[in-house]
């Protein structure tokens, strides 16, 4: 069954959301969904922009109360 | 109170030094008992590596005895753990020892794990133990000229270690008369040549100014040796002569087989370094998920804030601080220059020009780290 993980990367300057997101996509099983939690809003570009890049699927990105929340699936 | 630190690295060790000069008091009557395990009896300086595959260190210069290293009072044993078994609060060792605690404290550290890229461990050099970082230095020594390719895997440990390892390499091959002779091309994974988005800033026009190319969203997918190609997820490809790696990182076995989390990174609470859903387990150093960086300092201010707060439950009955996200990393920018760069989860880094200062405090900071480890800088 495919599982939704939440990565918590508010606050991260180093490796920051997209690198957190690179390395546990890594880890999830295709068709897993992948919410990224943000506190930089270049993570509302640059993740989609990856992504778009390497072929996953964007399913949103919605910002509440300073915090972006870009979610993904991984698709291969 | 039993007080278990499992990982005898820079966190643990930092941690235990802590705790026993801060508990000299309860540890000499009895009243705690601080036990460590770790699966070594050495002790490695880890970003001593560098500098060996530059032969600018050599392989003694990077470790002392582990026990060396303790404060009186801290029972040491070269047994790893192999079951953690928290829900009856104990672990159990290699040997067969069953240790129970009151407080665990998890500190594993991480691994370069190469072999999760095809044809990457077989093909490239890397510095991430003394046998790799030996044998770059070698394949350097005998290498007369042609394309390096530096490229990573994510996550990895020491996130400055890539523009380090590039503008240390740039002044190595000039050094030997070679740099003419020699194209570096550094690729990273996301859209800018460092995470650090004022980092990235100042080493875009370094990389320029010295004649290094680069090539952003590169996430390494394999490596084809007969080629002498990387290849990225993205669908570029990079051939090379000489390729140098940082590969991904992932948490020792022993936590991926316990099951205490995935990739071997244990969930973590970000202020108060439990292990989620444990209130006697705490995570330090590169073993905890948080989305800080793999880096000794992080392992080092972590320690100081937990070391803080276990005395503190000993003494107060529970802790008084938060781990803040601090993290201070040098950057070298060549054989002679330096800078930093210091930051914690609500202020971003500043770093400054490279200066020589800088640079001979990394050097000063290679001895003193043995101060450190024993928790007394």
């Amino acid at each position: 069954m495919p599982e939704k993980k939440v990565i918590d990367a508010r606050g991260s300057f180093c490796p920051g959301p997209l690198m957190e997101l690179i390395g546990w996509i890594k880890l999830a099983n295709i068709g897993d969904e992948l919410e990224v939690l943000s506190t930089d809003k270049g993570s509302a570009a640059d993740i989609p922009e990856w992504i778009r890049k390497v072929g996953h699927e964007l399913i949103g990105v919605t910002e509440d109360a300073g915090v972006w929340h870009v979610t993904v699936k991984k698709t291969k | 109170m039993k007080i278990l630190i499992v990982g005898g690295g820079m966190a643990g060790t930092i941690l235990a030094n802590n705790l026993a000069r801060r508990l000299h008091g309860e540890v000499r009557s009895g009243k705690v008992k601080l036990t460590m395990l770790s699966a070594s009896d050495k002790h490695m300086y880890q970003p001593g590596l560098l500098y060996l595959a530059l032969g600018r260190m050599t392989p003694d210069e990077l470790y002392r005895d582990q026990a060396g290293l303790l404060e009186p009072g801290i029972a040491f044993f070269v047994d790893p753990v192999e079951e953690f078994q928290l829900d009856a609060n104990r672990v159990k060792t290699k040997g067969g020892t069953v240790f129970d605690y009151d407080i665990l404290v998890i500190a594993t550290g991480s691994r370069a794990a190469p072999e999760l890229i095809p044809g990457l461990a077989e093909n490239s050099e890397t510095f991430y133990t003394e046998e790799s970082a030996v044998r770059m230095f070698r394949k350097l020594q005998a290498f007369q000229g042609g394309r390096v390719v530096i490229a990573m895997g994510v996550p990895h440990k020491c996130p400055m270690a890539p523009l380090e390892i590039t503008f240390m390499l740039h002044d190595y091959f000039k050094d030997r008369g070679i740099g003419d002779k020699v194209q570096l091309h550094y690729t990273y994974p996301i859209g800018r040549v460092h995470t650090l988005e004022n980092v990235a800033k100042w080493a875009a026009p370094e990389f320029e100014r010295l004649g290094i190319t680069s090539e952003t969203l590169f996430n390494v997918k394999e490596v084809d040796g007969a080629a002498k190609v990387v290849k990225s997820e993205e669908g570029s490809a990079a051939p090379y002569d000489l390729l140098i790696s940082i590969p991904a990182h992932r948490g020792m076995e022993v936590i991926e087989k316990n099951k205490l989390g995935a990739g071997g990174w244990i969930p973590t609470h970000r202020h108060q370094l439990t292990m989620e859903g444990r209130k006697n387990v705490y995570v330090i150093g590169d073993t905890t998920n948080l989305p800080i960086s793999k880096a000794g300092s992080t392992a080092h201010f972590e320690a100081e804030a937990l070391g803080e707060n276990i005395a503190a439950i000993v003494k107060l009955g529970s802790p008084v601080r938060d781990y803040d996200g601090k993290v201070f990393c040098f950057i070298e920018a060549g054989k002679d220059r330096a800078t930093y760069a210091m930051f914690d989860y609500q202020n971003p880094p500043d770093p400054k020009a490279p200066t020589k200062a800088v640079h001979w405090f990394k050097m000063a900071y290679n001895k003193l780290y043995w101060v450190s480890a024993r928790g007394l800088l």
